[in-house]
């Protein structure tokens, strides 16, 4: 049954379009940009009538950079791949490790739990350059300067807290009693963890993977300072448009429509899990 | 050998005792209906048995055997939950299978054990259903046919009839015994509902202030209650009570509201006794002789007809008469209530224990 009118109609798609407006905006034009040169992107008044080059896309992933000074040699490519690498192999790791310690906090009650639940979750609101003082330090004298294996311990500082956070809630709202089911039945206690607990979860778990996978891509200030050049993500390796001669505004904006790729494919492929109501029915309604 | 031993069992959550000391046997085969009211730890206990919560002492005895180091999934019990707790990401069928999968069952005799037991329960036309999808009396009957699916030695089903609409209730508390004996499985039954209890029970056991305060047959638990506590949870309307006391002088006998109402001989002993005296409503029989009272208030109940009655003295009480009795008085009229000696019993005013005359 339908009972909006067409006024309604009309005026919930104008605010729809509003909206859409507003929050693609900035990536429409920064694809624009992306299309253009340097010069065109500068000329004042900006103007939609441009012919479309592809020359930015091109520099990025042959890695030679153009520039009025000259040639500049580019690793975007390599910077895109450590992107992927690190971001996917800290997000594996927090899950790995977060969700059955969200499981935990869940559903045993241990002591000092709820205090090492909480100084997990404090590790987000502690200030990271005041972290990165002494561990860079730290890491000097242990050798994991400029690794991945340094570089992806200290991304658990994002990755960890939040998948441990949002899980932990997830778990708490399965019904006990359906575990318990499980096991009565006659499963082990692993067994019901994974078939039972993990897949009733999975939407939380998805979203917090993917989440912790955008927060992980997005992190500029650990690889700054943790890792040289080869080392390092896209957020860092983005400096290098600012070159000798100018900002290099055509290729910045390619960079960052191919940097938010994988994150975009990402959310449209975890989209489908993060549909909730699969717990819906289960107990007593 | 008993099926099922529950031996001097201790509960407590801090300082909060659940049980403090439960004894129960349970025979194969035998249906025990655990009773009590709410938050006395009926539910507790089936988890205690089932091993998802561990007892603060005593033991379980399963089969003759300790079961306080046996994981759940090695007890050998089934149960039903009283939020059904269906795993809402496999369908109906797939539910049932549990307990057969984890016993290692191959394919043929799962789909053949499922389709037993959904016959059973008449649930076989829905078994490619989400949890989701079904009626919550569908559902009660999944997680029904789930634990029995594996033919369990013991079956401990918590209130199953709880969440389901009293047509179905009414039905169930039909079935239930059949199905039950079928099944051949030791059933400890958890209910709050005395009708359903005296209905499925072999006996009953029920459970007050953490100890189970009198377990027997459901006739000797509503005509030789145990306390004044367990013959009010069992009976609607419930049991009329009053104050007073055993006196012997010629004969011996009770007075109530100025009436001398007599008692059986065997209570001399009890002389000066302060007492209460339990009437039920279907005892109290009205006609020329007995104790005044004016009827304040008539409510027919299908077959029976329920009377609120005012002695003069200000003592209330309630009637049950058949509905088909010759004559049912109206409100306002004055009356005379004898009470008959099956449905009346005697209990010590300061323990609440049953005299026994």
């Amino acid at each position: 049954m339908d009972h909006s009118s067409s006024l309604e109609k009309i005026l919930r798609s104008v605010a729809i379009t509003l909206v859409l407006v507003f929050f693609l905006f900035p990536i429409a034009w920064i694809f624009l940009m992306s299309l253009q040169t340097n010069e065109t992107i500068l000329s004042i008044p900006p103007s939609l009538a441009f012919t479309p080059i592809i020359d930015n896309y091109t520099a990025l992933i042959t890695g030679q950079l153009r520039t009025a000074a000259g040639s500049l040699q580019l690793n975007f490519m390599q910077n895109m791949f450590n992107s992927v690498l690190l971001s996917v192999c800290s997000v594996a790791l927090s899950l790995v490790l977060g969700v059955p310690a969200a499981y935990a906090f869940a559903r045993f009650k241990f002591r000092l739990g709820e205090d090492i639940a909480f100084t997990l979750l404090s590790f987000r609101f502690a200030p990271a350059l005041l972290v990165l003082l002494p561990l860079s330090l730290y890491f000097k004298t242990l050798g994991l300067t400029n690794t991945y294996i340094g570089l992806i311990w200290v991304y658990q500082l994002i990755c960890l807290p939040l998948i441990l956070w949002i899980v932990r809630g997830y778990f708490e709202d399965i019904s006990p009693d359906i575990e318990h089911a499980y096991r009565i039945a006659g499963n082990s206690w692993w067994r019901t963890f994974t078939r039972i607990s993990i897949p009733l979860a999975k939407p939380g778990i998805a979203a917090a993977g993917l989440l912790a996978f955008i927060f992980a891509w997005n992190n500029f200030v650990f690889a700054l300072i943790l890792a040289s050049a080869d080392k390092q993500p896209v957020t860092v390796g983005a400096l290098a448009f600012v070159t000798a001669s100018g900002i290099q505004y055509g290729q910045i904006a390619a960079a960052i429509i191919i940097s938010i790729t994988p994150t975009l494919a990402l959310a449209l492929y975890a989209q489908r899990y993060l549909v909730e109501g699969l717990s819906m029915g289960a107990v007593k309604g | 050998m008993s099926q099922l031993a529950i031996k001097s069992l201790t509960k407590s959550y801090g300082a909060f005792k659940v049980f403090d000391g439960l004894n129960l046997q349970a025979d194969a085969g035998e249906i025990v209906v655990i009773f009590g009211g709410s938050g006395t730890g009926k539910t507790i206990l089936l988890r205690l048995i089932a091993g998802v919560e561990e007892p603060t002492g005593g033991a379980i005895e399963i089969g003759g055997h300790d079961v306080s180091d046996i994981a759940p999934e090695h007890r050998g019990v089934g149960m039903a939950f009283q939020n059904f707790a269906l795993f809402p990401h496999m369908n109906a069928s797939e539910n049932i299978a549990t307990p057969l999968r984890a016993a290692g069952a191959d394919e043929s005799k799962v789909k053949a054990g499922v389709a037993k037991v959904a016959k059973l329960l008449k649930i076989d036309h829905v078994l490619n259903h989400a949890p989701r999808e079904l009626s919550n009396g569908q559902k009660q009957r999944t997680a029904l046919a789930r634990a029995l699916a594996a033919e369990p030695q013991i079956l401990l089903l918590d209130d199953p009839l709880r969440n389901v609409d009293a047509k179905l209730r009414f039905e169930m508390r039909l079935e239930l015994p059949r199905l039950l004996r079928q099944s051949g499985a030791t059933v400890l039954y958890v209910t709050q509902d005395y009708k359903e209890a005296m209905a499925l029970a072999d006996r009953i056991a029920v459970l007050a202030n953490g100890t189970f305060v009198q377990t027997a047959s459901p006739e000797d638990i509503y005509m030789r209650p145990a306390t004044l506590g367990v013959a009010r949870l069992f009976g609607d309307p419930a049991i009329n009570t009053a104050d007073t006391m055993i006196e012997t002088e010629g004969g011996a006998h009770v007075v109530l509201g100025g009436t001398r109402v007599p008692v059986a001989e065997s209570y001399r002993g009890f002389a000066g006794r302060e007492v209460i005296l339990g009437v039920r409503p279907e005892a109290v029989e009205l006609g020329s002789a007995g104790v005044e009272a004016e009827v304040i208030a008539v409510t027919p109940l299908n077959e029976r007809t329920v009377l609120l009655l005012q002695n003069p003295n200000g003592w209330e009480f309630l009637a049950s008469l058949p509905s088909s009795a010759a004559s049912i008085p109206e409100a306002g009229t004055k009356v005379r209530a004898s009470f008959a000696a099956a449905g009346t019993h005697i209990f010590d005013r300061q323990t609440g224990e049953r005299l026994h005359g």
